[in-house]
């Protein structure tokens, strides 16, 4: 059950990293930083079984996190949106040094 | 006088009150600059009122301990002992010894006279300029007061932080250089003492609680290190006091700092902070590895470094252009006599080395004020701007004669004292190296005598030299108190002296019988290293 | 202040020798405190406001620049003179009349140690005890009546000498100063006291050559007298250094208890003694170091005759009779004192003959006279050299004075004629004696008795030297010792024979001075004549009793063979518990006594060779044929070499000063300092770290994609390191 668990999650998590790294949609950047954490919360879930209740906690601060980021982070982009007529990350670059 | 210190329970508050006072003072100085944010600049002269008198008192609370000291003995005096960080094992205590106790007085004597000095020269910002001089002095008391070596770590850089700022705001044409190169070169020794001090905290922890201790005397009483370790940390203290002494060849940042500082700040670095240095040889770097500073080969390189320090600084004082620069590559000069005085290590040469340090503090610190007083009058430092100008202002030139004769080491003076001393003791246990260094005499004489032959005498054949205002007096009053020192220094020591002598001895003492110690043990270790 | 209760002249009048330096000390500080109120004015509270205040000095506007040859005068009176003109030569009389009275106690009591009386505790450290204290014993006491009597009598012709000067308030305090060091230096009682004195008297050699500073050579050649006595001071530093390192003390009587327990003649007393000797070279201006005497002759008038004739530059000879006990120790070391001092005394002679400058004649013939001085105390005759100093300082002050005298009428009469011709050079004076006759006289005096005609002084002085050497070239310690590969006879020989030519010569420089500046025609104007008269009594005054002092010096130490002029030897028995046993341990522990044949074929070549010398200048010399110095031709040949004093000046600025110089600036300074230690490895570091900061600099792109694949690329790289583990 855990192998099956944690290869999911791995899965998840490398699907989300390449959507990070390929995709210049914000939006679509942003949905695969979730996936990466739920990723993470999954692993945290299969391995609490193991090694006490911590990994549980920790999955509720995640999405805690999570919810706070996705608000944030969603503001940010229709602020954006709004100022630029776009989301696309690679037109976003007025702050590059 | 005793009678009056008991009574007031003198010993018991004084230190403490020596590092508080001009942090109150700069608090005071800070709020009336606030209280006019518009225009502080132009209501500094309460602020300069508040931080001399502030500077004033210290001094005078702080002459009491000239009567409290008890010559002859060699421990701390007035100590206090507070608990600071207790989980890292720091501790805020202070005491005096005969090593400190004169330097104590110094600074506090040379404070206000620097404050006086840089009276009409600072114009800008006076607020901050007058918060920081007063922060620098406690920071400078807390080294030389120090106990614990954290203690002593801190009021190091606290000391190097005001003296950043006062070069690099208040300072001449380059001082932005100045000031980064005085910041860099004595942060790169004091950090590797940093280490140093730590691993030494770690060494002597608590064996039950594992807490550091940071203690000065708890380290003196530990020693078992190895040789090699020892070594080390001789060297990370070495390099951190070098710096700031100036040793050659790590002496470069003073030429510009010196030059580029306001007369406050050059009287204050050779008044008081270039004695950090060889107070940290005296206080730590000796003491606290015996074996290494003893070390035949250890102490011939240093040996070497301070006679070419005497004889090469006062080379290169002698083909400067600006007097101020001068003045600067001479103290390299003065410093090699202390250094020379300290390695040598016999009891006449540390005393004269911790005279000298008192003298060239006086000396110079006049010196550099006399500089800032011609500054202030026509705007450069250049010798050749200079000419004749003893007929112009009679007393100026008397003044300048009088401290350059101080300088050059005129017996009867009080520079002559401590240079005879010095050389006199090292003498004893390094013939050749004491020998070539007496010949610097000659050339403290050629540099110094040259730039007020040129300065005073000739013809007065530059027109703006021909109206410069003789000395005002608050110039002559500034000067007094030093005029009075180098006299008296120069002709009855012996009060000086006797205070020393028995912290002084302590040192020479200790230092022997450990490295002979160390040596020993070293041979007695199977394969030793 | 503990006082030595035991000692004979405890509780007499010398428990008050203290006042002898503090009362010339107390008159530098009244006449240096009427100096600074008579010139100064305080300056404005904000020196930078006072910028463009015009009327803030005045004392810029009193330009003095009434310059002929070297001494100038101004004409603004300066405030306070009177009470200057009383207190600068009082303090002088009142020591005087102090240093008598001490002296007629002396000769009230039997004395064999010194009265030594502590004061305070100087340098107490570890077993360093350095006292401040003074010691009063027969050799000090004949220095500070010389010190305290030729001083005041110069103090006296100096009210005259400076009466115009602008700087007559310091004037008086440099001189009162100098007297307090002076004193200083012969009345302490160990070798530090003694050294404050020794760099003191230099201080005030240095302010007083320089007095008139605002002609740069004079400042310069202040400067040089500082430097070039420092040279030597380093030599009397690290023979004190040596003393006690070996010895455990400084003071002269401990000194002098410990020498005698050293290896005679041992490496050890001999490089003390020539350690010693450096420093009498640098003070006592003999070769190597007296190239700074002559430039000396800058400063006014008085002041060489007080301090560059009579006292300062003796101090070297003082201090080798002072440290007799160590000199008599060391064959080696005594010998080279005496050889440098025979051949400093032909040297400076020779330079003296071609001198067109009539003080640098002087100062020439100074050197020369040290050189017998040094003669005397090297073959261990002390009792001599300090006899040759007594009566040097009688008439060379005579000397220095008569010619400052003349030096002030030409200036008076150039001031008339508003020339700018050159005062002190002989060649613009002649037929003087019409004009100054008392001067005249004395100074004929002075001359007769320089160059060794009897009865004067320096007759009976200079024979005593140069019988001494030889004498002790027969027999003595010296005579077996080995100085560079030569026998001590030999030396010591060659010594005398130096010192007869040298004398030869005194005489005749010294009949040239003479016969160009008095004798034959003026050179002068007739309205320069005119205004030529002899200077008034204050001047003349002193000139007359050192005058009688040159005449009668001779009589402080009669030779034996002479018993029918009065007692015989009056300072060796007057010098004998100081120098006695020193003088003993150099001729072998008994009385040298010539024979009285041998003793009079000395005499009489000497006073052959004195009449000889002069006589050939009376015949050689035409005073009658001279032209002033402008339309003078130039020398030629060996003349010029003597005139430009063998270029020994110029040998040593190329030598030394201008390599030393360059050195310090183009490689030390330029190079090691500024351009390896501070360019290299400071800026140099700097440099890199900034190098560092830029590559650094190029990898962060700022790009949040880069970073993203930096951040994977990294991880993957972690997380295959652990599982290859």
């Amino acid at each position: 059950m855990l192998a099956e668990s944690l290869g999911l999650s791995a899965i998840l998590f490398v699907i989300g990293v390449v959507g990070v790294l390929t995709r210049r949609n914000a939006i679509i950047i942003f949905m695969c930083v979730e996936l990466m954490l739920n990723a993470v919360n999954l692993t945290f879930v299969a391995l609490s079984r193991y090694y006490g209740m911590g990994g549980q906690v920790f999955v509720l601060f995640v999405m805690t996190v999570a919810a706070a980021e996705a608000a944030v982070g969603l503001a940010i982009i229709i602020s954006i949106f709004r100022h630029r007529q776009t989301v696309d990350l690679r037109n976003i670059n007025v702050m590059k040094g | 006088m005793t009678d009056f210190l008991n009574g007031i329970h003198y010993n018991s508050w004084i230190l403490p009150a020596l590092l508080i006072i001009p942090l109150v003072g700069a608090l005071l100085v800070w709020a009336q600059g606030g209280a006019h944010r518009d225009d502080a600049d132009a209501n500094a002269e309460p602020a300069r009122h508040i931080a001399v008198w502030t500077l004033i008192i210290e001094f005078v609370v702080s002459c009491g301990l000239w009567w409290s000291f008890v010559p002859g003995v060699a421990g701390w005096q007035a100590g206090v002992d507070y608990a600071w960080i207790p989980s890292w094992g720091a501790r805020f205590s202070l005491g005096v010894d005969g090593i400190s106790l004169m330097l104590v007085l110094l600074t506090t004597l040379t404070m206000p006279l620097a404050v006086l000095g840089g009276w009409t020269a600072v114009k800008t910002r006076v607020h901050a300029y007058l918060a920081f001089l007063l922060i620098l002095t406690s920071g400078m008391l807390g080294v030389f007061l120090a106990r614990d070596l954290l203690l002593f770590y801190v009021m190091w850089e606290v000391m190097l932080i005001p003296m950043y700022f006062i070069i690099g705001i208040w300072g001449g044409q380059r001082r932005v250089y100045a000031s980064l190169k005085f910041f860099i070169y004595t942060m790169v020794g004091s950090l590797l003492m940093l280490v140093a001090i730590i691993y030494l905290g770690i060494h002597n922890r608590d064996a039950l609680t594992g807490i550091p201790n940071f203690s000065y005397d708890a380290m003196l009483a530990s020693g078992a290190l190895t040789p090699v370790t020892a070594l080390w940390l001789f060297g990370a203290f070495f390099l951190a006091f070098a710096i700031k002494v100036p040793v050659f060849p790590f002496h470069t940042w003073l030429p510009d700092a010196h030059t580029e500082a306001p007369t406050a700040g050059s009287v204050i670095l050779a008044g008081i902070m270039l004695k950090m240095g060889t107070f940290g040889f005296l206080r730590f770097a000796l003491p606290l590895f015996p074996g290494s500073a003893m070390n035949p080969t250890v102490r011939a390189i240093i040996l070497t470094l301070a006679v070419i320090g005497i004889i090469y600084g006062a080379l290169v004082a002698m083909v400067q252009p600006d007097f101020k620069k001068l003045v600067a590559y001479s103290s390299v000069s003065h410093l090699g006599f202390v250094m020379l005085g300290i390695f040598a290590l016999t009891v006449q040469s540390v005393q004269g080395a911790m005279l000298v340090m008192i003298n060239h503090g006086i000396s110079t610190g006049a010196l550099f004020l006399l500089i800032g007083m011609m500054y202030e009058r026509r705007h450069t430092r250049m010798l050749a701007d200079y000419g004749g100008i003893a007929r112009v202002v009679p007393m100026f030139a008397a003044a300048l004669t009088l401290v350059s004769f101080s300088s050059i080491g005129l017996p009867g003076l009080n520079g002559f004292v401590g240079e005879f001393l010095v050389l006199l003791g090292a003498f004893r246990t390094y013939p050749i190296f004491a020998a070539i260094a007496t010949t610097g005499v000659i050339f403290a004489a050629c540099y110094l005598l040259w730039a007020i032959q040129r300065i005073l005498f000739g013809k007065l054949d530059k027109p703006q030299n021909e109206h410069m205002p003789d000395l005002n007096w608050r110039e002559i009053g500034l000067l007094v108190p030093l005029f009075a020192c180098i006299i008296w220094l120069g002709v009855y020591p012996a009060p000086v002296l006797r205070r020393m002598e028995a912290s002084a001895e302590k040192v020479v003492r200790t230092v022997q019988t450990n490295a002979a110690l160390s040596e020993s043990q070293t041979a007695a270790l199977p394969g030793g290293e | 202040m503990a006082l030595s209760s035991s000692h004979p002249l405890a509780g007499t009048i010398a428990a008050w020798m203290w006042l002898l330096p503090v009362l010339p000390l107390l008159g530098f500080f009244i006449n240096g405190a009427l100096s600074i109120l008579g010139s100064s004015h305080v300056g404005p509270s904000d020196p930078d406001m006072g910028h463009d205040d015009h009327d803030a000095s005045p004392a810029a506007s009193d330009q003095a620049s009434h310059s002929h040859g070297g001494d100038s005068h101004a004409q603004a009176v300066p405030r306070f003179r009177a009470l200057t003109a009383i207190i600068g030569p009082g303090v002088l009389i009142l020591s005087f009349l102090l240093a008598a009275s001490i002296f007629l106690a002396m000769r009230g009591v039997d004395m064999s140690a010194p009265f030594i009386q502590r004061y305070w505790s100087w340098m107490p450290v570890g077993d360093l005890r350095i006292d401040m204290a003074f010691q009063l014993d027969q050799l000090s006491m004949v220095m500070v009546l010389i010190i305290t009597g030729v001083g005041a009598l110069i103090h006296i012709f100096s009210v005259g000498y400076m009466s115009d000067d602008p700087g007559f308030a310091r004037f008086f305090a440099y001189l009162n100063l100098f007297v307090f060091f002076m004193l200083m230096l012969v009345l302490g009682a160990n070798y530090p006291i003694l050294f404050v004195g020794w760099e003191g008297v230099g201080l005030c050699s240095y302010l007083l050559i320089g007095f008139w500073f605002t002609d740069n050579a004079n400042a310069s050649a202040g400067l040089k007298a500082f430097i070039v006595n420092r040279i030597g001071d380093v030599g009397v530093l690290i023979a004190m250094f040596m003393i006690f390192a070996n010895l455990g003390t400084l003071d002269f009587t401990g000194v002098a208890a410990g020498a005698a327990g050293l290896p005679f003649g041992g490496a050890l007393v001999t490089t003390i003694c020539l350690f010693l000797f450096l420093g009498c070279t640098g003070k006592s201006a003999q070769l190597p170091l007296y190239v700074w005497l002559p430039d000396a002759m800058a400063g006014p008038t008085p002041v060489s005759a007080l301090i560059h004739a009579a006292t300062m530059v003796t101090a070297g000879v003082y201090l080798i009779v002072r440290s007799s006990f160590l000199f008599a120790m060391s064959p080696i070391a005594s010998i080279t004192v005496a050889v440098v001092g025979a051949v400093t005394a032909l040297f400076a002679a020779t330079i003296a003959m071609k001198q067109w400058d009539i003080k640098k004649v002087l100062a020439y013939s100074t050197i020369s006279q040290l050189g017998y001085m040094f003669v005397g105390v090297g073959v261990g005759a002390y009792t001599a050299g300090i006899f040759h100093l007594a009566t040097h300082a009688f008439f060379k002050a005579l000397l220095f004075l008569g010619a400052g005298s003349v030096i002030h009428v030409m200036h008076a009469a150039y001031h008339h004629s508003g020339s700018h011709d050159d005062a002190q050079d002989m060649r613009n004076m002649g037929g003087m004696r019409k004009a100054m006759p008392i001067t005249w006289i004395v100074m004929w005096i002075a001359t007769l008795a320089i160059s060794g005609i009897p009865p004067f002084a320096g007759f009976f002085s200079k024979d005593s030297i140069l019988g001494s050497v030889y004498e002790h070239a027969g027999d003595s310690v010296l005579t077996n010792a080995t100085w560079l590969g030569m026998s001590g006879h030999t030396v010591l020989l060659a010594v005398y024979v130096i010192g007869l030519a040298g004398a030869f010569l005194t005489a005749i420089y010294m009949t040239r001075l003479m016969l160009y500046t008095f004798h034959g025609p003026s050179r002068a104007t007739a309205d320069e004549q005119r205004h030529m008269h002899e200077a008034p009594w204050l001047m003349t005054g002193p000139l007359v009793v050192l005058g009688a002092l040159s005449l009668a010096g001779g009589w402080l130490n009669l030779p034996s063979i002479m018993s029918f002029l009065g007692p015989v030897g009056g300072l060796d028995h007057w010098l004998e518990p100081v120098v006695g046993a020193a003088t003993r341990t150099v001729t072998n522990g008994v009385a040298l006594e010539a024979s009285h044949s041998t003793e009079a074929a000395l005499i009489g070549a000497a006073i052959v060779i004195a009449v000889l010398g002069i006589a050939v200048a009376v015949l050689a010399l035409k005073p009658a044929s001279l032209v002033p110095k402008a339309q003078s031709p130039a020398e030629h040949g060996f003349e010029k070499v003597l005139a430009n004093k063998y270029y020994v000046d110029e040998a040593y600025d190329d030598a030394i000063v201008r390599p030393v110089y360059g050195l310090s600036k183009n490689v030390f300074w330029r190079g090691l300092d500024a351009g390896i230690i501070d360019n290299l490895f400071v800026n140099g570091s700097a440099a890199l770290a900034r190098g560092l900061g830029w590559i650094g600099a190029r990898i962060q792109t700022g790009s949040t994609g880069v970073y993203a694949w930096a951040i994977v690329v990294g991880a993957i790289v972690v997380l295959s390191a652990f599982s290859f583990r």
